[in-house]
């Protein structure tokens, strides 16, 4: 049998209503490579997540997990998942035990009472991401790179072998998102495999194997410091993306006119204005 | 009379003690699932659906059917009607919950007044504490007991679908199928409380307790014991107050449950009113000191 991609999306369209989010999307993914998913708000990004997690049935096209549906790669508990930070309520009331604790719910019984084993493996996940001893606060009084490390651990606690992160460095200091990287690595090299949705492009070239643009469908998919340069992230991004804050040897000699420091939503709306 | 006396006299009347342990059984279901629906967020999904049942529990009395099967048929059309309204008009969800609920309440209501016996269901709107029966209480101690179980036992899936679905989904486990579990228990719950605070009432039981020890810890499993115990406590306390003051009872039982939320969000150690803006202005002395 041949290798399979550990994630194969192939001519995925997706409508909400009348708005398409994906349009004949395609993306192929080894095993054990980092690859980050660029585009700017309303491109898709988190359309294409949940076409993997399974949460949207495509329209048209398929996705294949290791070779197998998405339902039977959740069931085995191989799809690990760090959500927006926005997307989660930080005033809940659960310690960081408990939030890496339920990367450990497939593996349990009816009632989820936890097991030596499951306990250890919570121990061992928050020793790796380095929160042991932060394990009883409250998930809200970690900062913001503890949080998503919080996640990351949920996730080595399930065993995930494929780990879907959303925006994992909004909100997240420089440290952090040094830490954030080094851990993402260690664990690729381990064999996970990872998919990283981001607008913020600093971290990408330390970080990821692979990049892709997407912009309703797969614009680009090469590696990063080709799919950064500024003439083909203006395919995704309009044309005045040239950030300033990219590492220097990506910025080719080019007078693209005026540098904008704004969100990419922000860029979407002036390329409106100009048409 | 010393408060011995105060405590046993009501208990000389056999309507008083299956009032408390009615009242007590209610008051500990309502609580233990108002903590899901205070983190939640749906508060006002357990008063549309505590009011919504009314009708099933009307026509379940007509037809001779448990009150709880016809609640949860209503419960079920309830839900769904709010869905539907929301998602294929432009009217927003509390606008959907608003019409759904008030229409099912208000046809509760005239089916009551078609219905003889007029007196056993005007109790259902609110309450009956006083007069509960025999079959009154097994009714609600079986009700009370199932719905206290399940909740106790799927209480991690419960906490993981009302803090992350999407990881739910992720390892495999469905979220519509745990809300969905989650609205079911909110109306057998309601149909248990209905009995003793009435429809009317039957959503402060389902908040109050979880927003009171909601303000009291940082853990879920801590809110798990203080919710039912507080309210419990509140419950008895507010029969006995009738009981001396002559009051309504059901709507004593509320008011007192209210007062108790009054003085923790006053004086919580950590979350109440008081208590962090004393720290705020010590931080500001401390400050102006420094400077």
């Amino acid at each position: 049998m041949s290798r399979q991609p550990a994630i194969l999306v192939e001519n995925v369209t997706v409508h909400y209503g009348e708005v398409l989010a994906l349009d004949a999307a395609s993306l192929s993914l080894d095993t054990a490579r980092i690859c980050g998913l660029i585009g700017m708000n309303g491109s898709g990004k988190s359309t294409l997540f949940k076409v993997i997690m399974g949460m949207i049935k495509p329209d048209a096209g398929r996705v294949l997990i290791n070779g197998q549906s998405p339902a039977k790669a959740r069931k085995e508990g191989g799809i690990g998942y760090v959500p927006q930070s926005e997307d989660v309520d930080w005033q809940f009331p659960l310690s960081v035990r408990d939030v890496v604790m339920m990367g450990r719910y497939g593996h349990q019984g009816f009632t989820r009472r936890p097991s030596k084993a499951d306990r250890a493996a919570v121990d061992l996940a928050l020793d790796r991401v380095e929160l042991s001893e932060f394990a009883n606060r409250q998930i809200g009084q970690l900062s913001g790179g503890q949080k998503k490390r919080a996640f990351v651990a949920r996730g080595i606690a399930q065993g995930a072998t494929m780990m879907l992160l959303d925006e994992p460095f909004a909100g997240v200091d420089k440290r952090s998102e040094a830490t954030i990287t080094r851990l993402l690595r260690e664990l690729a090299s381990d064999g996970c495999t990872i998919l990283i949705s981001t607008h913020d492009l600093h971290a990408l070239p330390q970080l990821c194997d692979e990049a892709v643009l997407l912009m309703r469908k797969v614009l680009m998919h090469g590696p990063p410091e080709v799919v950064l340069q500024p003439e083909h992230l203006a395919m995704a991004f309009g044309l005045d993306v040239l950030n300033r804050d990219l590492p220097a040897r990506d910025v080719p000699d080019l007078d693209v006119g005026p540098v904008l420091d704004v969100g990419p939503e922000r860029r979407l709306s002036k390329q409106q204005d100009w048409s | 009379m010393d408060l011995f006396d105060i405590l046993l006299e009501p208990l000389s009347y056999d309507f008083m003690v299956r009032a408390i342990i009615t009242t007590a059984l209610a008051a500990i279901v309502c609580a233990v699932l108002s903590c899901w629906l205070v983190l939640i967020g749906w508060s006002l999904m357990g008063d549309a659906v505590s009011h919504a049942v009314l009708p099933g529990v009307v026509l379940a009395y007509i037809v001779g059917a448990p009150f709880a099967l016809g609640a949860l048929v209503f419960a079920l059309i309830a839900v769904t009607l709010i869905g539907v309204v929301r998602n294929t008009s432009r009217v927003k969800e509390d606008a959907a919950i608003g019409i759904v609920f008030t229409s099912l309440f208000a046809l509760g209501l005239v089916l009551i007044s078609v219905t003889p016996s007029q007196t056993d269901l005007n109790h259902i709107i609110f309450g009956n504490l006083l007069g509960v029966s025999i079959p009154d209480l097994i009714q609600v101690l079986v009700l009370g007991v199932v719905a206290f179980a399940i909740l106790i036992l799927k209480r991690r899936d419960l906490t993981l679908y009302a803090f992350d679905p999407t990881h739910a989904h992720a390892i495999g486990l469905s979220p519509k199928r745990l809300g969905a579990l989650l609205l079911g228990l909110l109306a057998l719950t309601s149909v248990v409380a209905l009995q003793t605070v009435g429809v009317v009432l039957v959503v402060a039981m389902l908040i109050i307790p979880g927003a009171t020890a909601y303000l009291l810890t940082d853990r879920f499993s801590r809110m798990l014991v203080i919710a039912p115990v507080v309210s419990a406590v509140c419950s008895i306390a507010g029969i006995y107050l009738s009981y001396y003051l002559d009051t309504a009872s059901g709507a004593m039982v509320v008011l007192t449950q209210g007062a108790i939320f009054a003085v923790v969000y006053l004086f919580s150690p950590r979350q109440g009113l008081i208590g962090t803006r004393l720290a705020k202005a010590r931080r500001r002395k401390a400050v102006a000191l420094a400077a």
